[in-house]
Protein backbone atom coordinates (compact mmCIF):
# COMPACT_ATOMS: atom_id res chain seq x y z
CA UNK A 1 0.00 0.00 0.00
CA UNK A 2 2.73 2.72 -0.81
CA UNK A 3 0.43 4.19 -3.06
CA UNK A 4 -1.46 7.42 -1.64
CA UNK A 5 -4.93 7.38 -3.48
CA UNK A 6 -7.52 10.23 -2.64
CA UNK A 7 -10.56 8.32 -1.76
CA UNK A 8 -9.22 5.12 0.25
CA UNK A 9 -10.55 6.54 3.12
CA UNK A 10 -13.70 7.91 4.38
CA UNK A 11 -13.38 11.84 5.13
CA UNK A 12 -13.59 12.92 9.07
CA UNK A 13 -16.49 15.42 10.01
CA UNK A 14 -15.77 18.50 9.33
CA UNK A 15 -11.71 17.67 8.43
CA UNK A 16 -9.32 18.49 6.15
CA UNK A 17 -5.71 17.23 6.28
CA UNK A 18 -2.71 17.98 3.66
CA UNK A 19 0.45 17.02 3.25
CA UNK A 20 3.33 18.75 3.05
CA UNK A 21 5.96 17.23 1.19
CA UNK A 22 9.53 18.47 0.89
CA UNK A 23 12.96 18.53 2.17
CA UNK A 24 13.76 21.15 4.37
CA UNK A 25 11.79 20.63 7.41
CA UNK A 26 12.02 23.92 8.83
CA UNK A 27 10.42 25.63 6.44
CA UNK A 28 7.64 23.04 6.02
CA UNK A 29 7.09 23.49 9.78
CA UNK A 30 6.94 27.45 9.20
CA UNK A 31 4.07 26.95 6.47
CA UNK A 32 2.04 24.71 8.94
CA UNK A 33 1.85 26.72 12.18
CA UNK A 34 1.15 30.01 9.61
CA UNK A 35 -1.57 27.76 8.06
CA UNK A 36 -3.00 26.86 11.19
CA UNK A 37 -2.98 30.49 12.52
CA UNK A 38 -5.64 31.17 9.85
CA UNK A 39 -9.59 31.44 11.00
CA UNK A 40 -11.63 28.47 9.55
CA UNK A 41 -14.12 26.38 9.75
CA UNK A 42 -13.01 23.47 9.02
CA UNK A 43 -10.96 21.53 11.60
CA UNK A 44 -7.10 21.39 9.73
CA UNK A 45 -4.47 18.99 10.03
CA UNK A 46 -1.24 19.29 8.59
CA UNK A 47 1.32 16.47 7.57
CA UNK A 48 4.82 16.72 6.83
CA UNK A 49 6.50 14.77 5.09
CA UNK A 50 10.44 14.68 3.73
CA UNK A 51 9.26 11.84 1.09
CA UNK A 52 7.13 9.55 0.02
CA UNK A 53 5.72 6.68 0.57
CA UNK A 54 4.58 7.56 3.76
CA UNK A 55 5.57 5.32 6.46
CA UNK A 56 2.44 2.44 6.47
CA UNK A 57 0.45 0.99 9.72
CA UNK A 58 0.05 4.12 10.31
CA UNK A 59 -3.22 5.29 11.29
CA UNK A 60 -3.73 8.78 9.15
CA UNK A 61 -6.86 10.31 8.02
CA UNK A 62 -7.92 10.77 4.36
CA UNK A 63 -5.53 13.43 2.84
CA UNK A 64 -7.44 16.16 0.47
CA UNK A 65 -4.32 18.00 -0.82
CA UNK A 66 -0.80 17.35 -1.36
CA UNK A 67 1.90 19.92 -1.83
CA UNK A 68 5.10 19.00 -3.08
CA UNK A 69 7.73 21.78 -2.08
CA UNK A 70 10.87 22.29 -4.27
CA UNK A 71 13.55 24.23 -2.61
CA UNK A 72 14.73 26.43 -5.83
CA UNK A 73 18.43 26.08 -4.37
CA UNK A 74 18.62 22.44 -4.00
CA UNK A 75 18.77 19.92 -6.41
CA UNK A 76 18.29 17.32 -3.81
CA UNK A 77 15.05 18.99 -2.91
CA UNK A 78 13.88 18.47 -6.41
CA UNK A 79 14.69 15.36 -7.02
CA UNK A 80 13.26 14.03 -3.63
CA UNK A 81 9.86 15.32 -4.92
CA UNK A 82 10.59 13.75 -8.31
CA UNK A 83 10.64 10.04 -7.24
CA UNK A 84 8.23 10.72 -4.86
CA UNK A 85 5.56 11.61 -7.52
CA UNK A 86 6.09 8.13 -7.76
CA UNK A 87 4.07 6.96 -4.88
CA UNK A 88 1.22 9.07 -5.85
CA UNK A 89 -2.09 7.81 -7.51
CA UNK A 90 -2.73 9.18 -10.72
CA UNK A 91 -6.55 9.97 -9.21
CA UNK A 92 -4.72 12.64 -6.93
CA UNK A 93 -4.05 15.14 -9.84
CA UNK A 94 -7.20 15.84 -10.23
CA UNK A 95 -6.87 18.87 -8.50
CA UNK A 96 -5.66 17.78 -5.14
CA UNK A 97 -2.02 18.49 -5.98
CA UNK A 98 -0.30 21.02 -6.10
CA UNK A 99 3.52 22.25 -6.41
CA UNK A 100 5.28 25.01 -4.63
CA UNK A 101 8.75 26.62 -5.24
CA UNK A 102 10.34 28.31 -3.02
CA UNK A 103 13.83 30.63 -3.39
CA UNK A 104 12.85 31.94 -6.86
CA UNK A 105 13.73 35.46 -4.96
CA UNK A 106 17.62 34.94 -4.43
CA UNK A 107 18.27 34.04 -7.56
CA UNK A 108 22.34 34.12 -7.27
CA UNK A 109 21.41 30.82 -5.21
CA UNK A 110 19.19 28.78 -7.55
CA UNK A 111 20.80 26.04 -8.92
CA UNK A 112 17.55 24.93 -10.09
CA UNK A 113 15.74 26.54 -13.01
CA UNK A 114 11.99 28.04 -12.94
CA UNK A 115 11.41 26.36 -16.32
CA UNK A 116 12.24 23.15 -14.62
CA UNK A 117 9.78 23.19 -12.19
CA UNK A 118 7.16 24.37 -14.80
CA UNK A 119 7.88 21.64 -16.69
CA UNK A 120 7.19 19.40 -13.56
CA UNK A 121 4.08 21.06 -13.44
CA UNK A 122 3.06 20.74 -16.23
CA UNK A 123 3.62 16.95 -16.62
CA UNK A 124 1.47 16.41 -13.94
CA UNK A 125 -1.65 18.71 -14.74
CA UNK A 126 -1.17 20.76 -11.53
CA UNK A 127 -0.73 24.33 -10.17
CA UNK A 128 2.61 25.70 -9.55
CA UNK A 129 2.80 28.26 -6.95
CA UNK A 130 5.88 30.54 -6.06
CA UNK A 131 6.11 31.48 -2.77
CA UNK A 132 9.49 32.54 -0.36
CA UNK A 133 8.73 30.63 2.24
CA UNK A 134 11.10 32.39 4.40
CA UNK A 135 9.53 35.38 4.03
CA UNK A 136 6.91 36.05 7.10
CA UNK A 137 4.66 38.11 5.33
CA UNK A 138 4.81 35.88 1.58
CA UNK A 139 4.50 32.91 3.62
CA UNK A 140 1.47 33.66 5.68
CA UNK A 141 -0.28 34.83 2.41
CA UNK A 142 0.43 31.54 0.86
CA UNK A 143 -0.81 29.74 4.06
CA UNK A 144 -4.08 31.36 3.24
CA UNK A 145 -4.24 30.76 0.01
CA UNK A 146 -3.27 27.42 0.45
CA UNK A 147 -6.11 27.02 3.69
CA UNK A 148 -8.87 27.94 1.08
CA UNK A 149 -7.48 25.61 -1.54
CA UNK A 150 -7.73 22.82 0.73
CA UNK A 151 -11.58 23.79 2.07
CA UNK A 152 -12.25 23.39 -1.79
CA UNK A 153 -10.04 20.02 -2.11
CA UNK A 154 -11.86 18.72 1.16
CA UNK A 155 -15.39 19.26 -0.33
CA UNK A 156 -15.93 22.54 2.27
CA UNK A 157 -16.92 24.63 -0.08
CA UNK A 158 -19.90 24.37 -1.51
CA UNK A 159 -20.51 23.99 -5.29
CA UNK A 160 -16.56 24.11 -5.59
CA UNK A 161 -14.87 21.03 -6.58
CA UNK A 162 -11.52 19.77 -6.05
CA UNK A 163 -11.87 19.45 -10.24
CA UNK A 164 -13.77 22.94 -10.49
CA UNK A 165 -10.61 24.76 -9.03
CA UNK A 166 -8.16 23.17 -10.94
CA UNK A 167 -9.38 24.13 -14.22
CA UNK A 168 -9.84 27.42 -12.98
CA UNK A 169 -5.97 27.64 -12.07
CA UNK A 170 -5.60 25.97 -15.43
CA UNK A 171 -6.74 28.83 -17.73
CA UNK A 172 -4.69 31.38 -16.31
CA UNK A 173 -1.63 30.11 -17.00
CA UNK A 174 0.73 31.24 -19.85
CA UNK A 175 -0.48 29.94 -22.87
CA UNK A 176 3.45 29.96 -23.91
CA UNK A 177 3.74 26.89 -21.59
CA UNK A 178 2.71 25.46 -24.51
CA UNK A 179 5.96 25.85 -26.46
CA UNK A 180 8.33 24.45 -23.60
CA UNK B 1 74.61 44.78 36.96
CA UNK B 2 71.89 47.14 36.25
CA UNK B 3 72.63 50.62 36.76
CA UNK B 4 70.81 53.36 39.38
CA UNK B 5 69.30 56.16 37.67
CA UNK B 6 68.00 59.26 39.15
CA UNK B 7 64.45 59.04 37.66
CA UNK B 8 61.35 57.14 37.84
CA UNK B 9 63.55 54.45 36.97
CA UNK B 10 65.31 54.08 40.20
CA UNK B 11 62.47 52.21 41.59
CA UNK B 12 62.79 49.66 39.18
CA UNK B 13 65.75 49.23 39.41
CA UNK B 14 66.42 48.73 42.75
CA UNK B 15 64.03 46.17 42.89
CA UNK B 16 65.53 43.81 40.02
CA UNK B 17 68.79 43.63 42.40
CA UNK B 18 67.12 42.94 45.66
CA UNK B 19 63.92 40.77 44.29
CA UNK B 20 63.13 39.77 48.17
CA UNK B 21 62.06 43.75 48.56
CA UNK B 22 58.43 43.93 48.93
CA UNK B 23 57.63 45.80 46.09
CA UNK B 24 54.13 46.48 45.56
CA UNK B 25 53.38 44.81 41.96
CA UNK B 26 49.88 46.24 42.62
CA UNK B 27 50.88 49.83 43.03
CA UNK B 28 48.15 49.46 45.58
CA UNK B 29 50.38 51.03 48.32
CA UNK B 30 51.75 53.67 45.86
CA UNK B 31 50.28 57.23 46.08
CA UNK B 32 49.97 57.25 42.10
CA UNK B 33 49.14 54.24 40.14
CA UNK B 34 52.74 52.45 38.94
CA UNK B 35 53.97 54.15 35.98
CA UNK B 36 54.00 50.07 34.68
CA UNK B 37 51.12 49.45 35.64
CA UNK B 38 49.18 52.49 34.08
CA UNK B 39 51.11 51.18 30.82
CA UNK B 40 49.42 47.78 30.80
CA UNK B 41 46.37 49.65 31.13
CA UNK B 42 46.87 51.15 28.69
CA UNK B 43 47.67 48.86 26.25
CA UNK B 44 44.99 46.58 27.11
CA UNK B 45 42.28 49.21 26.94
CA UNK B 46 43.93 50.24 23.05
CA UNK B 47 43.52 46.22 22.20
CA UNK B 48 39.80 46.54 22.93
CA UNK B 49 38.07 47.51 19.42
CA UNK B 50 35.53 50.60 20.05
CA UNK B 51 32.80 48.44 18.91
CA UNK B 52 33.31 46.06 21.83
CA UNK B 53 34.51 48.67 24.21
CA UNK B 54 31.32 49.61 25.97
CA UNK B 55 30.37 45.70 26.32
CA UNK B 56 33.79 45.05 27.60
CA UNK B 57 33.96 47.75 29.82
CA UNK B 58 30.45 46.94 31.44
CA UNK B 59 31.42 43.19 32.00
CA UNK B 60 34.62 44.30 33.95
CA UNK B 61 32.34 46.59 36.18
CA UNK B 62 35.36 48.41 37.30
CA UNK B 63 34.45 51.84 36.63
CA UNK B 64 31.03 52.95 37.56
CA UNK B 65 28.24 54.14 35.33
CA UNK B 66 28.47 57.82 36.43
CA UNK B 67 32.39 57.36 35.85
CA UNK B 68 31.65 55.93 32.09
CA UNK B 69 29.42 58.41 31.38
CA UNK B 70 31.67 61.31 32.03
CA UNK B 71 33.49 59.68 28.80
CA UNK B 72 33.48 60.91 25.14
CA UNK B 73 33.67 57.62 23.49
CA UNK B 74 33.00 59.26 19.95
CA UNK B 75 36.39 60.85 20.22
CA UNK B 76 40.00 59.35 18.89
CA UNK B 77 40.72 56.52 20.26
CA UNK B 78 43.89 57.56 21.51
CA UNK B 79 42.25 60.21 23.31
CA UNK B 80 39.80 57.62 24.89
CA UNK B 81 42.02 55.45 26.15
CA UNK B 82 43.71 58.41 28.08
CA UNK B 83 40.45 59.35 29.54
CA UNK B 84 39.83 56.18 30.72
CA UNK B 85 43.24 55.34 31.94
CA UNK B 86 42.77 58.27 33.96
CA UNK B 87 39.47 56.72 35.28
CA UNK B 88 41.76 54.10 36.24
CA UNK B 89 44.00 55.91 38.47
CA UNK B 90 41.60 57.58 39.86
CA UNK B 91 39.69 54.53 41.02
CA UNK B 92 43.51 53.33 42.26
CA UNK B 93 43.09 50.47 40.03
CA UNK B 94 45.74 47.53 40.70
CA UNK B 95 47.44 45.25 38.60
CA UNK B 96 44.96 42.41 39.60
CA UNK B 97 41.83 45.03 38.01
CA UNK B 98 44.27 44.93 34.77
CA UNK B 99 44.60 41.72 34.44
CA UNK B 100 41.07 41.10 34.75
CA UNK B 101 40.14 43.06 32.54
CA UNK B 102 42.73 41.74 29.94
CA UNK B 103 41.09 37.98 30.83
CA UNK B 104 37.95 39.49 29.94
CA UNK B 105 39.52 40.78 26.34
CA UNK B 106 40.63 37.66 25.96
CA UNK B 107 37.19 36.05 26.25
CA UNK B 108 35.92 37.66 23.72
CA UNK B 109 38.60 36.80 21.13
CA UNK B 110 39.25 33.38 22.37
CA UNK B 111 38.86 32.50 19.00
CA UNK B 112 41.94 34.29 17.94
CA UNK B 113 44.13 32.04 19.63
CA UNK B 114 45.60 28.80 19.43
CA UNK B 115 44.39 26.31 22.35
CA UNK B 116 46.16 22.80 23.51
CA UNK B 117 43.77 20.16 25.73
CA UNK B 118 44.77 18.63 27.80
CA UNK B 119 42.92 15.45 29.39
CA UNK B 120 44.08 14.47 33.46
CA UNK B 121 43.99 10.56 34.47
CA UNK B 122 43.93 9.45 37.84
CA UNK B 123 46.59 7.78 39.16
CA UNK B 124 45.90 4.15 40.34
CA UNK B 125 44.45 4.33 43.93
CA UNK B 126 43.50 8.25 44.04
CA UNK B 127 40.34 8.96 45.47
CA UNK B 128 37.86 10.98 44.06
CA UNK B 129 37.76 13.71 46.10
CA UNK B 130 35.00 16.43 46.50
CA UNK B 131 35.86 19.94 44.24
CA UNK B 132 35.35 23.04 45.44
CA UNK B 133 36.72 25.85 43.33
CA UNK B 134 37.84 28.40 46.14
CA UNK B 135 40.19 26.02 47.30
CA UNK B 136 41.10 25.25 43.92
CA UNK B 137 42.08 28.70 43.32
CA UNK B 138 43.52 29.16 46.16
CA UNK B 139 45.78 26.35 46.09
CA UNK B 140 47.02 27.09 42.70
CA UNK B 141 48.21 29.97 43.12
CA UNK B 142 50.35 29.27 46.45
CA UNK B 143 51.93 26.24 43.88
CA UNK B 144 52.83 28.43 41.30
CA UNK B 145 54.08 31.83 43.72
CA UNK B 146 56.07 29.31 45.69
CA UNK B 147 57.31 27.73 42.52
CA UNK B 148 58.31 30.67 40.83
CA UNK B 149 58.56 34.39 42.81
CA UNK B 150 57.49 36.37 40.14
CA UNK B 151 54.39 35.47 38.43
CA UNK B 152 50.97 37.54 38.45
CA UNK B 153 47.98 35.11 38.63
CA UNK B 154 44.49 35.70 38.12
CA UNK B 155 40.89 34.08 37.83
CA UNK B 156 37.45 34.51 36.67
CA UNK B 157 34.63 31.91 36.92
CA UNK B 158 33.00 31.35 33.48
CA UNK B 159 30.40 29.50 32.46
CA UNK B 160 29.63 25.55 33.44
CA UNK B 161 31.93 25.44 35.94
CA UNK B 162 35.03 26.35 34.66
CA UNK B 163 37.35 29.18 35.73
CA UNK B 164 40.15 30.99 33.42
CA UNK B 165 43.11 31.22 34.80
CA UNK B 166 45.79 34.30 33.70
CA UNK B 167 49.57 33.43 34.02
CA UNK B 168 52.23 36.05 33.68
CA UNK B 169 55.70 35.00 34.11
CA UNK B 170 58.69 36.05 35.50
CA UNK B 171 62.08 35.16 36.51
CA UNK B 172 64.01 34.83 39.77
CA UNK B 173 64.54 38.13 38.85
CA UNK B 174 62.64 40.07 36.34
CA UNK B 175 58.70 41.58 37.06
CA UNK B 176 56.11 38.90 35.28
CA UNK B 177 55.89 40.58 31.77
CA UNK B 178 52.51 41.42 31.38
CA UNK B 179 52.42 41.23 27.39
CA UNK B 180 52.76 37.49 27.18
CA UNK B 181 50.68 35.80 29.17
CA UNK B 182 49.27 31.98 29.48
CA UNK B 183 45.76 31.31 30.02
CA UNK B 184 44.33 28.09 31.46
CA UNK B 185 40.61 27.27 31.27
CA UNK B 186 39.85 24.72 33.10
CA UNK B 187 36.08 23.01 33.38
CA UNK B 188 36.47 21.83 37.00
CA UNK B 189 33.92 18.88 36.25
CA UNK B 190 35.66 17.31 33.61
CA UNK B 191 39.50 16.12 33.31
CA UNK B 192 40.12 18.55 30.72
CA UNK B 193 42.16 21.65 30.68
CA UNK B 194 43.25 24.30 27.94
CA UNK B 195 45.55 26.37 27.86
CA UNK B 196 47.08 28.95 25.36
CA UNK B 197 50.19 30.32 26.13
CA UNK B 198 52.57 32.87 23.86
CA UNK B 199 55.68 31.54 25.17
CA UNK B 200 57.93 29.74 27.45
CA UNK B 201 56.43 26.62 26.57
CA UNK B 202 58.59 25.31 29.73
CA UNK B 203 56.34 26.44 32.42
CA UNK B 204 53.68 23.81 30.94
CA UNK B 205 54.70 21.13 33.00
CA UNK B 206 54.58 23.00 36.07
CA UNK B 207 50.71 23.87 35.15
CA UNK B 208 50.30 20.09 35.27
CA UNK B 209 51.68 19.30 38.10
CA UNK B 210 49.60 22.23 39.97
CA UNK B 211 46.34 20.26 38.14
CA UNK B 212 47.35 16.90 40.33
CA UNK B 213 45.49 17.80 43.50
CA UNK B 214 42.26 19.12 41.57
CA UNK B 215 41.73 16.89 39.07
CA UNK B 216 38.32 14.94 38.52
CA UNK B 217 36.89 12.08 37.35
CA UNK B 218 33.15 13.27 36.92
CA UNK B 219 32.17 11.81 33.01
CA UNK B 220 31.14 15.06 31.01
CA UNK B 221 27.61 16.61 31.61
CA UNK B 222 25.31 15.17 29.14
CA UNK B 223 24.12 17.61 26.64
CA UNK B 224 21.24 16.60 24.24
CA UNK B 225 20.54 18.92 21.24
CA UNK B 226 17.34 17.78 20.84
CA UNK B 227 14.57 18.59 18.05
CA UNK B 228 11.98 21.43 18.43
CA UNK B 229 9.24 19.47 18.32
CA UNK B 230 6.37 21.62 17.72
CA UNK B 231 3.60 21.79 20.15
CA UNK B 232 0.46 22.09 18.03
CA UNK B 233 -1.25 18.52 18.30
CA UNK B 234 -2.46 19.85 14.75
CA UNK B 235 0.99 19.34 12.69
CA UNK B 236 2.07 15.85 12.01
CA UNK B 237 5.28 14.72 11.16
CA UNK B 238 5.42 11.57 9.38
CA UNK B 239 8.84 10.69 9.36
CA UNK B 240 9.86 10.92 12.75
CA UNK B 241 11.65 8.11 12.97
CA UNK B 242 14.07 9.21 10.07
CA UNK B 243 14.44 12.78 11.76
CA UNK B 244 15.71 10.73 14.80
CA UNK B 245 17.87 8.60 12.87
CA UNK B 246 18.85 11.62 11.17
CA UNK B 247 19.88 13.52 14.38
CA UNK B 248 21.31 10.12 16.15
CA UNK B 249 24.07 9.80 12.91
CA UNK B 250 24.81 14.07 13.54
CA UNK B 251 25.13 13.15 16.94
CA UNK B 252 27.95 9.94 16.33
CA UNK B 253 29.44 12.19 13.55
CA UNK B 254 29.44 15.57 15.15
CA UNK B 255 29.23 15.21 18.93
CA UNK B 256 27.08 17.22 20.82
CA UNK B 257 29.03 20.20 21.52
CA UNK B 258 29.85 23.07 19.59
CA UNK B 259 31.86 22.73 16.53
CA UNK B 260 36.01 23.77 16.08
CA UNK B 261 35.64 26.89 14.33
CA UNK B 262 37.29 26.60 10.55
CA UNK B 263 36.28 28.82 7.81
CA UNK B 264 37.06 27.05 5.00
CA UNK B 265 38.05 23.66 3.37
CA UNK B 266 39.53 22.34 -0.01
CA UNK B 267 39.53 19.62 -2.20
CA UNK B 268 41.75 19.61 -5.33
CA UNK B 269 40.35 16.23 -7.28
CA UNK B 270 42.50 14.70 -10.52
CA UNK B 271 40.92 12.33 -12.23
CA UNK B 272 40.98 10.67 -15.46
CA UNK B 273 37.98 10.61 -17.59
CA UNK B 274 36.33 7.36 -17.29
CA UNK B 275 33.16 6.21 -19.61
CA UNK B 276 31.38 2.98 -20.99
CA UNK B 277 31.31 3.81 -24.04
CA UNK B 278 34.34 2.99 -26.48
CA UNK B 279 36.15 5.74 -27.68
CA UNK B 280 35.57 9.88 -27.53
CA UNK B 281 37.45 12.29 -27.24
CA UNK B 282 38.22 12.85 -23.67
CA UNK B 283 38.36 9.26 -23.09
CA UNK B 284 41.73 9.37 -25.20
CA UNK B 285 42.90 11.67 -23.15
CA UNK B 286 46.19 11.69 -20.89
CA UNK B 287 45.57 14.48 -18.95
CA UNK B 288 43.75 13.73 -16.10
CA UNK B 289 40.60 16.41 -15.33
CA UNK B 290 41.28 18.56 -12.87
CA UNK B 291 38.71 20.04 -10.18
CA UNK B 292 38.75 22.11 -7.48
CA UNK B 293 35.84 22.75 -4.91
CA UNK B 294 36.49 25.48 -1.90
CA UNK B 295 33.80 25.58 0.60
CA UNK B 296 33.85 28.51 3.24
CA UNK B 297 32.10 29.61 5.98
CA UNK B 298 32.07 31.53 9.27
CA UNK B 299 31.54 28.41 11.07
CA UNK B 300 32.33 25.82 7.96
CA UNK B 301 31.73 22.49 10.43
CA UNK B 302 28.67 23.86 12.63
CA UNK B 303 27.36 24.31 8.96
CA UNK B 304 28.12 20.82 7.20
CA UNK B 305 26.80 19.55 11.31
CA UNK B 306 23.16 21.52 10.53
CA UNK B 307 23.14 19.91 6.72
CA UNK B 308 21.54 16.73 7.37
CA UNK B 309 19.15 18.04 10.31
CA UNK B 310 17.74 20.88 7.80
CA UNK B 311 17.20 18.34 5.26
CA UNK B 312 19.81 19.81 2.53
CA UNK B 313 21.55 16.77 2.54
CA UNK B 314 21.11 13.01 3.55
CA UNK B 315 22.83 11.48 6.70
CA UNK B 316 25.15 10.09 7.16
CA UNK B 317 27.69 12.77 4.81
CA UNK B 318 30.53 12.63 3.15
CA UNK B 319 33.24 10.92 5.07
CA UNK B 320 35.21 13.45 2.77
CA UNK B 321 33.66 16.39 4.91
CA UNK B 322 33.45 14.53 8.14
CA UNK B 323 37.01 13.59 8.34
CA UNK B 324 38.57 17.16 8.55
CA UNK B 325 38.54 17.16 12.66
CA UNK B 326 40.04 13.42 12.83
CA UNK B 327 42.60 14.41 10.64
CA UNK B 328 42.82 17.66 11.40
CA UNK B 329 43.43 18.71 7.47
CA UNK B 330 41.52 21.14 5.69
CA UNK B 331 43.29 20.69 2.27
CA UNK B 332 42.71 17.46 0.17
CA UNK B 333 44.30 16.02 -2.63
CA UNK B 334 41.75 13.38 -4.15
CA UNK B 335 43.59 11.09 -6.80
CA UNK B 336 42.41 8.22 -8.54
CA UNK B 337 43.72 4.81 -7.09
Amino acid sequence: MSVLRPLDKLPGLNTATILLVGTEDALLQQLAEAMLKEDCTSELKVHLAKSLPLPSNVNRPRIDLIVFVVNLHSKHSLRNVEESLHHVDAAFFLGKVSFLATGAGRENHCSIHRNTVTKLAHTYRSPLLFCDLEIEDFRATMAQRLVRMLQICAGHVPSVSALNLLSLLQNSENPSLEDL
Amino acid sequence: MVEIRRSQDSFRGISSICPWKSHSRDGSSAKEMDETVSEFFRRTILKIPLTEMMTILKTWNFLSENQLQTVNFRQRKESLVQDLVLLCEENRASLNDAALLDIIYTQFHRHQKVWDVFQMSKGPGEDTDLFDMEQFKSSFKKILKRALKNVTVSFRDAEENAVWIRIAWGTQYRKPNQYKPAYVVYYSQTPYAFTSSSQLKSNLPLLGQTFETHNSTTPLQERSLGLDINMDSRIIHENKTEKERVQRVTQEIFGDYPQPRLEFAQYKLETKFKSDLNGGILAEREEPLRCLVKFSSPHLLEALKSLAPAGIADAPLSPLLTCIPNKGMNYFKIRDK
